[in-house]
């Protein structure tokens, strides 16, 4: 199984995914990837390439090879349990529409 | 299947129509035609070598820049460049094409890039005409490639435009400047506006009826808008801020078409864009011979690092 981003081949740095929390109370986003030796250099470059306008106040970064991703080509199957149970939504109980603050 | 995935390229196929008929975004892991593939990567590794190749006339400027405020200011630029460089290597390499390749196709003088990295800056106010007109021109091309159907390569573009508009300001500001100075600097910033003026429009690339690619680019929704249509744009916008400059545009056929409701302009210089693509323009041997030693003479600082890096994770695992 391949991890997303990843191109194999022969690459001297292994590739890091970054992820940035803009400010306190949100979660890390993932931002982009970049390559660098360890996960030191990582958290460096990944500074100066995502955070040039001060748009993060902490940094996570991942290898690449350490990310499990749902199989692309099973995704009808895998995310069918959702399917056709609207009634999980608030939207599906229309009849109480009118009622105020509910 | 006896010939080979048919069915899978099938179902593959008809999920690719579907998504593009929908606007929707083709993600690294979906099937997409080899066609389709081979122009992303073409599209997106130029793109990248263009803003590497393109932190060079630049960077030829920044220990001359006339005040230290003026050098930081290039400096922040330059290095968006590189971060744009890298923002493009990273979606071209959801691809399947890795980095490495890449570079060695671009120090080998294997990859195109942007030919308007090929003229020279011989004056200061090439920094104010490289933000003003070079910026402006890859900013129009830039923001319609924010909705290409390639999601790596849209996301990429929506990071790189955010920082582009303060590229295009700052050039204009110099330029700017140097029409409020002395009749010295007036006339270096003309000087400087007539020689990149022509290689900025040519940036949009041929002409429509000379531009195979163009169609298909479209029908995959990677274009949004053709080469004329999007050189039109800019000569539209470009006109009223030249007025404001105080610069004159050197093309005498600039007019206003009351008709078009667009500003008309001459013909330009095909013979001159295919000589520098060629390889024949002004700076193309030095701008790869630059990167190519700036390339080599980093190498002993890749390997020390991994070579590090290898040494602290040999020692955890020892621990
Ligand atoms: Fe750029
Ligand atoms: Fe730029």
């Amino acid at each position: 199984m391949t991890s997303p981003g990843e191109s194999g081949g022969r690459e001297t740095w292994p590739l890091w995914e970054v992820f940035v929390r803009s400010s306190r109370g949100l979660s890390h986003v993932h931002a982009g990837s970049l390559h660098a030796p360890d996960e030191i250099m990582a958290v460096r470059n990944a500074r100066d390439l995502y955070t040039r306008r001060a748009e993060g106040v902490s940094i996570w970064v991942v290898p690449a090879s350490a990310i499990t991703a749902s199989d692309p080509d099973a995704r009808g199957a895998f995310f069918e349990s959702p399917q056709g149970k609207e009634y999980r939504h608030a939207t599906y109980y229309t009849e109480s529409d009118s009622v105020p603050h509910l | 299947m006896a010939d080979g995935t048919s069915v899978d390229d099938e179902a593959g196929a008809a999920r690719f129509a579907q998504l593009l008929a929908d606007e929707q975004r083709v993600e690294p892991t979906d099937w997409m035609p080899e066609g389709y593939r081979k122009t992303l990567v073409r599209q997106i590794s130029q793109h990248a070598h263009s803003e590497i190749i393109g932190m060079q006339p630049e960077g030829n400027w920044i220990t001359r820049a006339p005040s230290l405020k003026r050098k930081a200011i290039l400096m922040a630029k330059v290095q968006d460049e590189a971060g744009h460089g890298l923002y493009l290597y990273s979606a071209a390499q959801t691809l399947g094409t890795d980095r490495d390749t890449m570079f060695e196709q671009l120090i080998t003088g294997k990859a195109k890039y942007s030919s308007i990295f090929n003229y020279t800056t011989p004056t200061w106010a090439d920094m104010g005409s490289i933000g003003w007109l070079v910026d402006g021109a890859a900013i129009c091309n830039q923001v319609p490639l924010c909705r290409a159907s390639y999601g790596p390569y849209a996301r990429a573009m929506v990071r790189i435009c955010k920082e582009e508009s303060f590229h295009q300001r700052q050039g204009f500001e110099i330029l700017l400047t140097l029409m409020r100075g002395t009749e010295e600097q007036r006339a270096m910033a003309q000087e400087s506006v007539n020689r990149w003026y022509a290689p900025a429009l040519m940036m949009f690339g041929p002409p429509d009826d000379d531009s195979p690619n163009s169609k298909q680019s479209m029908a995959w929704n990677i274009k949004r808008f053709s080469n004329d249509d999007l050189r039109q744009r800019f000569v539209d916008m470009l006109v009223p801020q030249a007025e404001i400059l105080g610069v004159t545009l050197p093309d005498p056929a600039i007019k206003w078409n009351e008709e078009r409701g667009h500003y008309d302009f001459g013909d330009l210089d095909w013979a001159e864009f295919h000589e520098v693509l060629a390889g024949r323009g002004p700076a193309n041997s030095i701008r790869v011979a630059r990167r190519r030693q700036a390339h080599e003479d980093g190498a002993w600082v890749r390997e020390a690092a991994r070579a590090y890096a290898d040494a602290r994770a040999d020692e955890r695992l020892a621990s």
